[in-house]
């Protein structure tokens, strides 16, 4: 059997296993901890692709960042222990309405985008090109949204002070 | 120098030729693992060790004597005691968590430890983006520490995990500014470059006064990173008995206490890569006699010499400072470190931009 589907096969049973308890699980704190590893399967697939910059991004900002994030928050409010479990029928049916237009979604892309697998080199793009992209100011250059988004997250911080500050 | 990817090329192709190439990749994964681990225990026992050893030496004692000559096998002793002690169950403690933290702190200090460059092609890990990496790699060993707090079921466990975490995630910043500033010093992410680079001079001689400062900022964020005196108030003993690994027993004890040497470990190592040139011997323009000397000293005797020069450092500093409070902890943090380090960073981006480096 060919090693590159024994991988990809490895990752993506992880990947939705962990999902299926991510979401069934009624501790919040295993569910974060589930949310973790499927992560961690995200990040392992863009290794598996050579896109390594992307895959130490999914690493640094969501295993890294916003999980710890998750999980701060789920300490602070002292709630990890406690069930977390389905109380009205009105929640479910637009839990299960989300989930089945997000599912019908992910199909309907996956049918429709055009994979330009046969523009896959098996290397990867260069740590330069990437760069010179999010900073560049020509046509297909990332340098605006880059910007706004250092700007927002500027005024985030702020805000954070300003609700944290005592007085 | 010599090149080890000539030897690894070799057991490379032997595999290849006698195997089909998905037995021979599985293959070359299982040794590698094997070594890596190998490797990753007896740096850890080298550095208990030399830790006590060190430790008595600042507090003027003789440390371990007994066991073997000059006690050498009083860690092996200890690990022993450690395999056959009794691993205790918490009541209503979340088991699955409080048995999986501690592999998350050590699969996250056994990834950055793969990303060590010990001689020229002896690195396991060596992406276009080794630096980034090795930042991202770290990162997730908290999460290990905040679950070990939280499934423990022990408030001072849970203190001890929330300081911890505040600590490191502050910490990790002017961490990554001081790689940053490194990373623009020599332009490229790949670990292998970074090295080669400095075989014509160090980065710490090169990049001179930035490049000092971001040495400093990153030894302080260093020594708070593993959780050690001064910044050791996350286990602080007198007043959380041990912090977030007080419930542990046994060798789920021991693997909080293997990675928190061995992130030591890693920590001067990554010092003595990105400043102290890593495998590369010591370069002075223009003595070439020198330098074909220096050159004759092998790659990894540089590195380990380095490495060890650096713990010793941090063992100096843990052994000198009193703990800080967790106030002063943030405080030297974010009104100190961070603004210093950002304003290195511009140092240093102005210096490679005018050329103002060697």
């Amino acid at each position: 059997m060919d090693i590159n589907l024994i991988i990809f096969s490895g990752l993506a049973i992880v990947m939705i296993v962990a999902a299926i308890f991510a979401v069934t699980s009624s501790k919040i704190m295993r569910a974060t901890t589930n949310l973790l590893f499927v992560l961690f399967g995200t990040a392992g697939l863009y290794f598996f692709l050579h896109y390594t910059f992307l895959g130490a991004v999914q690493i640094t900002v969501y295993a890294g960042g916003i999980v710890v994030l998750f999980i701060f928050a789920v300490l602070l409010i002292g709630k990890g222990s406690v069930d977390v479990t389905q109380t009205s029928l009105r929640r479910y049916l637009a839990g299960m309405a989300t989930a089945l237009t997000g599912m019908i979604l992910t199909i309907y892309l996956i049918g429709n985008t055009d994979f330009a697998s046969d523009k896959f080199n098996g290397e990867g793009v260069a740590i330069k090109e990437l760069g010179m992209a999010l900073m560049g100011t020509d046509k297909y250059n990332y340098i605006l949204p880059f910007e706004v988004m250092s700007v927002l997250l500027l005024a985030c911080t702020v805000g954070a002070i300003m609700i944290a500050r005592k007085k | 120098m010599f090149d080890f990817t000539s030897m690894t090329t070799a057991i490379d192709s032997y595999l290849n030729s006698v195997l089909p190439s998905s037995a021979a990749t599985l293959i070359e994964c299982a040794i590698i693992a094997v070594c890596v681990i190998v490797a990753y225990l007896v740096f850890a026992i080298i550095m208990i060790f030399m830790e006590r050893k060190v430790c008595a030496a600042f507090q003027c004692r003789l440390g371990p004597m007994r066991v073997g000559p000059w006690g050498l096998l009083q860690v092996f002793a200890d690990v022993f005691k450690m395999l056959i002690k009794e691993i205790i169950s918490i009541k209503n403690s979340d088991k699955i968590l409080y048995n999986l933290a501690p592999f998350l702190v050590l699969m996250s200090s056994i990834i950055t430890f793969s990303c060590l460059p010990f001689d020229k092609g002896l690195q396991v890990l060596d992406f276009n983006i080794g630096a980034f990496f090795i930042m991202a790699a770290s990162s997730f060993g908290i999460l290990g520490i905040l679950l070990a707090g939280w499934s423990s079921n022990n408030k001072f466990s849970m203190i001890g995990a929330v300081r911890s975490g505040g600590q490191m995630i502050s910490y990790e910043l002017s961490m990554g500014l001081s790689i940053l500033t490194l990373v623009v010093l020599s332009g490229t992410m790949q670990i292998s470059e970074i090295v080669e680079t400095q075989t014509k001079g160090w980065f710490i001689f090169t990049g001179h006064v930035p490049a000092f400062i971001a040495f400093i900022i990153y030894i302080i964020a260093g020594n708070a990173e593993t959780n050690r005196a001064p910044f050791d108030l996350p286990e602080a003993e007198s007043e959380l008995t041990a912090g977030f690994h007080t419930e542990y027993s046994g060798m789920n004890f021991g693997f909080f206490y293997v990675a928190e040497f061995m992130n030591m470990f890693i920590i001067a190592g990554i010092a003595s890569t990105l400043f102290l040139g890593g495998w590369a011997p010591l370069y002075v323009p223009g003595l070439e006699g020198f330098n074909s000397v220096m050159e004759c000293i092998p790659g990894f005797v540089w590195f380990l010499a380095k490495t060890f020069f650096v713990i010793w450092l941090l063992m100096w500093i843990r052994w000198t400072f009193p703990r800080l409070r967790i106030d002063q902890v943030l405080a030297l943090e974010w009104k100190y470190l961070v603004p210093i380090g950002l304003i290195n960073l511009l140092i240093m981006t102005i210096c490679v931009v005018m050329g103002w480096t060697f």
